[in-house]
């Protein structure tokens, strides 16, 4: 197919998905003079465009469009022509829709007519020309409009894109090559080179990554005529809205969370939404709200999706749960409301009283979750009922690089996605390793989490020296797991490379990759670990979903966790870190005036940089021990890990503080805990809580 | 007339053509990185100036006793769908013109999996070389896993 039609059919497929969303909006707001002239707009330039490249079908059934739409901006949409013509217009678009994509497949248009959709579009402007001509269109502000719209850009071929990501993604791998290199040698020179190079690097990526940026509301532009055809099937009165449709999202990972959207709109609509009398019943407005909306928050979009409908009633789900054999009735009893909210993820669960053709079939929200979990990215979910629902999906900004962890197992080195570990704990550190039959359990805060052995699931076998002393906890959909592992090298970003086709029989990687000091690592798939622990384990799916964090409590010494608290970043050596917990700032006491949590049936000392904040919110508080003593800092938010040799700027030390470094180009307070372990820390107690 | 130049290599007593066509680089025998799991013929991934090459062990590969450990060994790096593959032999040696007219069938009595990888046998002066076919070499490394 030559380039022009290619380029025609990428061009089109796009206008009509914005002339579908216009025309839903012209139905709601018929007196919308923008709206029409963006509509006409767009069926014009198709229409011309169709010309020329001499596709006459779909020519004369857009002539036939853009004469309705003339009629009606000319003359104003009536009342007898508000119900027929916006119907009439989609329809074109629909079928204007299935020409172009069977002019992708084949390369020419299909043999056939669109009579009837047109004798539609007739009838309908006939209509429009009995009426009087309105009052004059502001002609000079919609040029003023469309001329601003048109910004200096040029198309680009998406392979184009892609390939000088791929070679940047090379030029960061030289970049921590050549950092590794030069590490430990004492070469001022080199080492300022190094940082040009390290700096334009970093811009570059930032570059290139912003080129394949796509604005989010491309893969919502759908989403208000599906809303707009499932209120007219389901007798529903729903308004959609879409917020921060201009956030800028990798056109990869737009790729792949455009179906989960689709699918959490519909289900919105369809089980969320009331009916208008349900509604009304309820002292609720007739017409339901559904929000669609997307921000940036760090290296990551956050995009939710509220609705105010009936919400999801947690002793249904469980009674689904127990109906279906989910999991089991202690269980079940024992799960509070969010974790039984957390059910509506389970494979197979719907509570949909009835399967309509819209949703309800038990494929549903597992699979959007395992989408959103396949790019790193996470789904969360809260609801009231009768308040409704809101869906909270966090998803990586790019997927061409990724933060993992490296992970010990045999002598050898893995990575594994970090968003996949929720934590790491050390086996002895209050948390202890027994066997059911065969199988090994973890037992951690009064649960069992199923266990595997890494070198099992490698076929390593035992082997000597393996120490096997840590576990990954690891979070795959619903299911939670601990990885036994030797030990944590060091967390590193990478880019992911496909394994070669004599490899693709190995379910167990995801990929492989080079490390900063050129070594080639696999990466290990969580998904396919998880289904190395097996299905038989219902018990992870009570398990809440911990913190996600992968940080521990084992690491090099010169690795560095950053955090923001009290206004600055600050930094704390990996080593020295128990553990990190999100905790609720109301469950804070006061214990002689210092700020102190009931922690494993101790008080464990907290150190607050900084106000402790609203009692109603929750913070992550770092528990780092030193000398046998603990103490807490609550953050404000988790920043990097980094691992870098620090040059410490010691003329701003003070107790508490040992001074300032740059890491990983931020300038970072590194806290010393010795301090603060030494001056309020307290043991804390070894012993595990009983299970009960 | 000419069938091209092949690259010969050894593998214990028997000699082999690799069509240099294929060839991208020929280097001292690399450390690779296992991969658990893979097919035994696998002797891991390395680090080609910044690619990763898949290592396959041709003696493994048909059915030939591995070398011992201390061999030193080479690798011959091909390029196939855009994938680089590394084949560890024993030993490189020259480049050969073979002309058409001296090129046997592949015997066959000879073991199946060598007339699957070979397109023929060429009678040189000294001895036989039996010819690859790079593209066979590596696409039935799915079958051995099967088999095994």
């Amino acid at each position: 197919m030559d380039e022009l039609l290619r380029d025609f059919i990428a061009e089109t497929m796009e206008h009509l998905a914005v002339l579908d969303r216009d025309l839903v909006a012209i139905e709601e707001n018929p007196a919308d003079s923008q709206l029409l002239d963006n509509a006409f707009r767009s069926v014009h330039s198709i229409k011309g465009t169709c010309g020329f490249l001499g596709l006459k079908r779909i020519e004369t059934l857009l002539h036939a469009a853009e004469t309705l739409l003339g009629k009606i901006r000319d003359g104003g949409l009536s009342a007898a022509v508000a119900t027929t013509a916006p119907a009439a217009l989609l329809g074109a678009c629909d079928r204007a829709r299935s020409l172009v994509a069977a002019l992708a497949t084949d390369g020419h248009e299909p043999d056939g007519a669109d009579g009837d959709i047109i004798a539609r579009l007739e009838l309908s402007a006939r209509s429009a020309l009995a009426l009087p001509p309105a009052a004059e269109m502001p002609v000079a502000d919609a040029a003023a409009v469309s001329a601003n719209a048109v910004t200096a850009s040029i198309r680009v071929n998406l392979d184009t894109i892609d390939r000088l990501m791929a070679e940047v993604s090379e030029l960061v791998l030289a970049r921590n090559q050549l950092m590794q290199v030069l590490r430990g040698r004492d070469d001022g020179e080199a080492a300022l080179a190094l940082q040009r190079l390290s700096q334009v690097t970093s811009d570059l990526q930032e570059s290139v990554m912003k080129a394949r940026m796509q604005p989010i509301g491309q893969a919502w532009a759908k989403l208000p005529r599906i809303v707009r055809d499932l209120g007219r099937e389901l007798g529903k009165k729903i308004e959609l809205k879409l917020e921060g449709a201009e956030t800028e999202l990798d056109r990869q990972v737009l790729e792949l969370v455009k179906d989960p959207f689709t699918h959490l709109v519909r289900n919105a609509a369809d089980h969320g939404i009331e009916s208008a009398t349900e509604r009304r019943r309820a002292g609720k407005p007739e017409t339901g709200t559904v929000i669609l909306a997307a921000r940036q928050e760090g290296g990551a979009i956050v995009i939710t999706l509220c609705d105010d409908g009936r919400g999801i009633d947690p002793e249904k789900l469980r009674a689904v749960a127990r109906r279906r054999g989910f999991a089991g009735e202690a269980e079940l009893l024992a799960m509070d409301e969010h974790q039984l909210q957390q059910l509506v993820f389970h494979p197979g669960f719907t509570t949909a009283a009835q399967v309509t053709s819209v949703s309800g079939r038990g494929v549903g929200l597992d699979v959007v979750r395992s989408n959103v979990e396949k790019i790193g990215g996470t789904v969360d979910l809260s609801s009231t009922i009768g308040r409704g629902t809101r869906f909270t999906i966090k998803i990586p900004l790019t997927l061409a690089i990724v933060p993992a962890l490296l992970l010990d197992c045999g002598g050898q080195r893995f990575a594994v996605p970090q968003t996949a570990v929720a934590e790491l704990v050390r086996i002895g550190d209050g948390h202890r390793v027994e066997w059911i039959h065969d199988a090994p359990v973890l037992r951690t805060r009064g649960r069992l989490l199923p266990l595997v052995r890494l070198a099992d699931v490698l076929g390593f076998g035992t082997s000597a020296g393996a120490s096997e002393s840590l576990i990954a906890i690891v979070g795959h959909g619903t299911r939670r797991f601990g990885v036994m592992i030797d030990g944590v090298d060091d967390a590193e970003e990478i880019v992911v490379k496909s394994l070669s086709p004599v490899l693709r029989g190995v379910r167990l990687f995801a990929g492989s990759t080079i490390l900063g000091d050129g070594s080639v690592v696999l990466i290990l798939d969580p998904g396919a670990l998880a289904a190395a622990v097996g299905t038989a384990e219902s018990g992870e799916a009570a398990l809440s979903a911990a913190p996600v964090s992968a940080l521990g409590t084992a690491s090099r010494g010169a690795s560095m966790l950053v955090f923001r608290a009290g206004d600055s970043a600050k930094a704390i050596p990996l080593a020295s870190i128990v553990r990190i917990e999100e905790v609720g700032m109301r469950e804070i006491e006061q214990i002689d005036g210092k700020p102190a949590l009931s922690y494993r049936g101790r008080f464990l000392p907290l150190h607050v940089f900084g106000a402790l904040g609203h009692p109603a919110n929750k913070r992550r508080v770092i528990i780092a021990e030193h000398d046998g003593k603990s103490i807490g800092f609550p953050v404000d938010e988790l920043l990097d890990t980094v691992d870098e040799s620090l040059v410490l700027d010691g003329s701003m030390a003070r107790p508490g503080l040992l001074g300032v470094a740059a890491l990983g180009g931020r300038l970072t307070e590194i806290v010393d805990v010795a301090h603060y372990a030494a001056t309020r820390g307290a043991p804390l107690p070894i012993a595990t809580r009983s299970a009960a | 007339m000419s069938a091209g130049d092949y690259v010969i290599v050894r593998l214990g007593a028997q000699e082999f053509g690799i069509p240099v066509a294929d060839i991208r680089d020929v280097l001292r025998r690399q450390k690779t990185t296992p991969v658990p799991l893979a097919p035994r013929a696998i002797a891991g991934l390395l680090n080609l100036r910044g690619r990763i090459a898949t290592a396959i062990d041709l003696r493994l590969r048909l059915g030939l006793p591995p070398a011992a450990a201390s061999a030193e060994g080479t690798m011959v790096v091909v390029e196939r769908e855009g994938e680089l593959y590394a084949l560890t032999v024993d030993a490189v040696g020259d480049v050969l013109r073979i002309e058409q007219d001296r090129l046997e069938p592949v015997p066959a009595a000879r073991d199946p999996e060598w007339r699957h990888v070979a397109t023929a046998v060429y009678a040189a002066a000294h001895g036989l070389i039996v010819l690859f076919d790079v593209g066979r070499l590596l696409d039935i490394v799915p079958r051995l896993r099967a088999a095994s």
